[in-house]
């Protein structure tokens, strides 16, 4: 079996950033998950800030330019995606959404998706719920039922007894693991690949 | 090779004076540039049609036709003709009706547009573009090549026994192009027709371009018009040029920050660089445009957008002015030394194509129609006609 590509996608805008901490926490534990498997796993993590600039420019102008146009592609091509942003305002980071607004609507069609927000207090803790769930349920994204909120408080010690943050990534990344492992490589159809033929563009 | 402008016809303020051209003064404009390349010695004038402002050519026909009596060498086109939104047999009529005012000296280039409420506006749904496209061009072909038609489609009332006058120029339809920006199926279109495919590739990577050029070439040869590297390409482009590099940037920079489409975007530098914008010395733009062939092949015509973003009609002329003069010449002489003997050089000429024709044993009969019991009647007056060509269902 090849290595499964596990993409990344971290909207964090402060260095360092609780997003991309839960990011990596979320990325190792679908890596352990995996490799309980016996699957081997490349993660790759695409930080938004650094595209922050090409996307605006590509919401303006249309096209990518060559760093985004990368990371849209390795997006396309991952047998699993964890995306991860912060609450800004009581909804997910704007340049989140943007990033998602410029990608191909076809590029996470099937693939399975874990969502993680960081956010100040739990009182936001269904924002991705509400916010981000039904824009992966546009892409015909394959979300895990279980998405990972981390307030701030998370990051403390015992501050919930039954369902600690750890327990609940550790069940995140089982649900994304166990898709990622009972799927087929991700192979998504170039540009050029499924063209009609002419004969089928007149007869259609 | 051919090298021309394309005009999208944009009402843009100029960022350096505050003043807006109204339409009339637009148009006038488009008209004065159009005849000031033809005289400076351009291969191609192109005009957009656009039905929504800041545009104002929305009657490209009505344009080129004027401008068919007020110049002498250039070839007038279109970029792009809306093949989804206009009825197929109005474009038959209206471009063979230029093609005979011009005496053959245009062409034409079908697109899809880049305005979403076009299509319901005249009455067609978006999701259908390229249903469209391949519908109402595969009658638009037949119009102008069968005298006689029935026809019945999805997207149009049915055909009976119509015939689209005039007849085009001796027998033989104009040549056409196809653009499309993203659309794999538009270039698969002009192969399968033999077609000419043009890449507006002004906002957008020469690797994309070539990608899309590419899968033209193979599909041309696949449905048997040729060798790929013998298919007729087309490039869009956009530069602008001072003698000194860096007047050109100075004087171009507001321009580029407050333009339509890329404005409060990209820096100018990273889009000369991801784009073939190129703004420079004439040297600059030899360097550049001088090199796209070794990605897309040698290819038959380069348009360049010279008059949008609000720069003004004197700056414009000056552009055509540095272009004609400093830049064709060179360009046109470098793609002619490298140019393999059996890729034609440009793009079928309409003498070409009568040659052609008649070589394959078409000849130019002009069908003569039934005597008119049609005038000093009024159309009530002929219901039975009407009545026989009504498709009953």
């Amino acid at each position: 079996m090849s290595k499964a590509s596990i993409v990344v996608v971290s909207s964090g805008v402060s260095q360092p950033s609780s997003t991309r901490l839960l990011a990596d926490r979320l990325a190792q534990a679908v890596h352990d998950e995996l490799a309980a498997r016996g699957r081997q796993a490349d993660v790759r993590v695409v930080e938004v800030r650094e595209l922050a600039h090409e996307v605006v420019n590509m919401t303006l102008t249309g096209y990518a330019a060559a760093p985004l146009a990368e990371a849209q592609a390795a997006l396309a091509a991952a047998d699993g995606v964890i995306a991860v942003t912060p609450v800004f305002t009581a909804g997910a980071a704007g340049i989140f959404k943007a990033f998602l607004d410029v990608l191909d609507t076809t590029a996470l069609a099937g693939t399975p998706v874990l969502l993680g927000a960081t956010g100040g207090t739990s009182r936001h803790s269904l924002v991705l719920e509400y916010g981000v769930r039904p824009v992966f349920t546009y892409l015909h994204a394959d979300v895990v039922p279980t998405s990972v909120f981390a307030a701030t408080d998370d990051w403390a010690e015992d501050v919930d007894d039954v369902k600690s943050l750890p327990d609940r990534i550790r069940r995140a990344a089982t649900e994304l693991a166990d898709r990622i492992a009972a799927k087929a490589p991700t192979r998504r159809a170039g540009l050029f690949d499924d063209v009609p033929s002419f004969g089928e563009l007149l007869g259609g | 090779m051919q090298f021309g402008i394309f005009s999208v016809g944009d009402v843009t303020t100029d960022p350096t004076t505050g003043r807006t051209p109204d339409d009339t003064e637009r148009v006038r404009n488009i008209l004065t540039i159009a005849e000031h390349a033809d005289a400076a010695g351009l291969d191609v004038f192109a005009t957009g049609e656009h039905h929504n402002p800041p545009f104002v050519p929305s009657s490209p026909t009505t344009m080129l036709g004027y401008l068919a009596g007020r110049t002498r060498h250039i070839t007038l086109s279109t970029a792009t003709t809306l093949i989804t939104t206009n009825d197929p047999v109005r474009l038959a009529e209206e471009y063979a009706m230029l093609q005979v005012i011009s005496d053959g000296r245009m062409d034409l280039m079908m697109g899809r547009g880049n305005t979403g409420p076009v299509y319901p506006w005249f009455g067609k749904d978006i999701r259908q573009g390229i249903a469209l496209a391949v519908e109402n061009y595969a009658l638009l072909r037949r119009l102008w090549t069968e005298d006689v038609v029935d026809w019945s489609g999805k997207f149009r009332t049915p055909l009976q026994g119509f015939t689209s006058t005039p007849r085009p120029l001796d027998g033989v339809p104009p040549f056409v192009w196809h653009g499309s920006i993203r659309s794999p199926e538009i270039a698969e279109q002009a192969a399968f027709y033999g077609d000419g495919f043009l890449h507006n590739a002004i906002f957008w990577p020469m690797e994309h371009t070539a990608a899309m050029v590419n899968f033209y070439r193979e599909r041309y040869e696949h449905h048997g018009h040729g060798r790929a590297d013998q298919a007729i390409v087309g490039l869009g482009g956009q530069v602008f040029m001072r003698p000194r590099s860096q007047d050109a940037w100075n004087e171009f920079l507001p321009y580029f920050n407050e333009a339509p489409v890329y404005g409060h975007g990209p820096s100018m530098e990273d889009f000369t660089r991801e784009t073939p914008l190129t703004v420079g010395s004439p040297q600059q733009v030899i360097d550049r445009y001088g090199a796209f062939w070794e990605q897309v092949g040698h290819y038959q015509r380069q348009l360049f957008l010279m008059d949008h973003a609000g720069l003004p009609l004197k700056t414009v002329l000056e552009q055509i002015d540095i272009l004609a003069t400093e830049v064709v010449p060179v360009l046109r002489r470098e793609a002619e030394l490298r140019r393999p003997a059996d890729v034609p050089a440009n793009p079928p000429t309409h003498a070409e194509m009568v040659a052609a024709a008649r070589a394959a044993g078409q000849v130019h009969e002009q069908a003569v129609a039934a005597a008119d019991h049609w005038t000093g009647r009024t159309a009530e007056d002929d219901v039975e006609a009407a009545d026989a060509v009504t498709a009953r269902g």
